[in-house]
């Protein structure tokens, strides 16, 4: 009688709070964990992603944070490679550094925009809200619509760093989430103007040179390009096993390859 | 025994859909309210400066930004959504009622990334050329709402007028009223407590819109002082900003979900309120 409809009812709450309290079983002995740079992490994540593939036995976890969050949970040995997308201070020495790869950020404008060169002043002068028509960097006398990225965006942060300096930007600011889209604002506006991933670049927005150097695979990788960025890992001097193997993969050709079809400058 | 059982695993059901109500309200009380009380009640609501990376938390840009969107849709959208349901529920033939109404609510069906696609590929690049300004703006967000919202209202609002006894319109009509005047002055205050329900219902939505106003407002921090300004959301912010934020970050933005809560809150129980007066 009512024994099979009490049943399936017993068994639909089974199944709907069954899912939380089944993960704990079966833990994989081979785990890595990396932390930092937000602006690492996609990359690590696809870079962990192909190497698990590899290796199924074992589980990489890559986690954001930060630059200086990464660096602090390797010290820490909460993390056994920790990541970060701008140079070490002084007194983060004690850790070992490879730099797996370089990023420019590209400066981007809409084609028709005749102007093709930039210096760090203008830009900054620009994204502080100081220079606001285009007749100030010699074009027609029309508002500057500036892009910026959201807060906690690694792009934006190297940005600050190598542009702003200690001045702020602007609240007028346009913000967009992310390269493609802040691409796609400066596709189509003419009078737009925002910073993207070298990678993201595309025929769609023109890079303009930085105090007369214009950006490519050349002057990314001799850091002549001003705005340009180390992705780096940082790892105790003597890094575990897995961390050795995951960093031999990582600067492998196998690995450049992978971080050059993501958009990204390879060390060699 | 057999009828016992479904009703109680019904039962069950319906209060666990309750207690997902509850948990989520805990749980955003829980994580967002340390920061609200590190910065300090006053800081956080009343003042514009927000970067939360460096210490600063206040959300009132987006407030005011929110609020301005919401009502510039509802400026627009209203007059539009009453014009379809009065047309809809009294000049229209039955036989294109039927075919009518489906069509406007099919509106509410279509996804909020389509509108904000929409948005950025017709409406923005039209606002640039002839009224200047960036294009992505809150004139361009209102606009965006107010059709978004409109299903909403004109649905809500039909229903309230279909609801007024025929008996006012045809005592109205007995007395010597054309038919327009039966309308505003006898059917429309009658129905009013619903037509009002319906706004409000609205502004909820509208609100709490989220990815078709990214995509149109252009998400500047800045007070807007004109509608062709960019403007950043209470939601827009949470969206664009979850993805790296950490520690307070995380936290303040989560502060930022309960205002939205609240304000949520309010407009629903102002709706049921004047629900229950009808």
């Amino acid at each position: 009688m009512g024994f099979k409809q009490a049943f399936i009812g017993f068994s639909l709450v089974v199944f709907l709070f069954a899912p939380g309290c089944s993960s704990k079983s079966s833990p994989r002995s081979h785990s890595l964990t990396i932390a930092g740079s937000t602006s690492v992490q996609p990359f690590a994540e696809k870079l962990a992603e192909i190497y698990m593939a590899i290796n199924p036995k074992l589980i990489i976890n890559v986690q954001g944070g930060g630059s200086t969050a990464g660096i602090k949970a390797c010290r820490e040995r909460a993390a056994q490679i920790g990541t970060s997308s701008r140079e070490l201070h002084p007194d983060e020495g004690d850790l070992t550094k490879i730099i797996i790869a370089k990023d420019g950020i590209a400066v981007i404008v809409h084609p028709q925009n005749p102007i093709s060169d930039i210096s760090i002043e203008q830009l900054r002068g620009i994204f502080s809200g100081k220079i606001r028509s285009w007749a100030r960097l010699g074009w027609v006398d029309k508002p500057i619509f500036f892009v910026n990225r959201e807060e906690g965006s690694g792009t934006r942060d190297a940005f600050e760093g190598l542009v702003m300096q200690k001045e702020e930007i602007s609240d007028e600011a346009l913000v967009q989430d992310s390269n493609g889209s802040v691409r796609e604002i400066i596709a189509n506006n003419p009078q737009a103007i925002g910073y993207i991933s070298f990678g993201i670049v595309n025929h769609q927005v023109k890079a303009l040179a930085v105090n007369s150097i214009s950006p490519n695979l050349k002057t990314i990788k001799s850091n002549q390009y001003t705005l340009t960025r180390p992705f780096i890992f940082v790892f105790p001097s003597q890094p575990t096993d897995l961390a050795q193997r995951f960093i031999d993969f990582v600067l492998s050709k196998e690995g450049q390859i992978i971080l050059e079809k993501e958009g990204l400058v390879g060390i060699h | 025994m057999k009828e016992k059982i479904i009703e109680k695993i019904l039962t069950l059901l319906a209060f666990s859909a309750i207690g997902v109500l509850l948990l989520i309200t805990v749980f955003i009380f829980k994580e967002g309210l340390p920061i609200i009380l590190k910065a300090g009640i006053k800081d956080f609501l009343f003042s514009a400066k927000w970067a939360p990376t460096k210490g600063h938390f206040g959300i009132l840009s987006m407030i005011i930004s929110s609020l301005a969107v919401t009502f510039g849709s509802i400026i627009m959208g209203v007059p539009l959504a009453l014009a379809c349901a009065i047309t809809l529920a009294e000049f229209c033939p039955p036989r294109l009622l039927v075919f009518l109404k489906p069509t406007i609510e099919l509106l509410a069906g279509i996804p909020s990334v389509v509108f904000g696609f929409l948005g950025v590929i017709l409406l923005v690049p039209i606002i640039r050329e002839y009224l200047g300004g960036p294009g992505l703006s809150l004139l361009a967000a209102s606009i965006i709402l107010a059709i978004m919202i409109l299903p909403t209202i004109t649905s809500i609002s039909i229903d309230a007028i279909q609801a007024v006894p025929l008996l006012y319109k045809e005592g109205a009509l007995a007395m010597g009223a054309t038919h327009w005047q039966a309308i505003h002055l006898v059917i429309l205050p009658a129905a009013r407590s619903g037509v009002v329900t319906a706004i409000i219902l609205g502004m909820a939505r509208a609100i709490g819109e989220t990815m078709a106003v990214i995509m149109v407002a252009g998400n500047a921090l800045k007070i807007p002082s004109s509608l062709l300004d960019p403007v950043r959301t209470l939601t827009s912010t949470i969206a664009l900003e979850m993805g790296y934020s950490a520690g307070d970050h995380r936290t303040a933005l989560f502060a930022a979900g309960i205002i939205l809560f609240i304000f949520i809150m309010v407009l629903n129980i102002l709706a049921n309120l004047l629900m229950r007066k009808k």
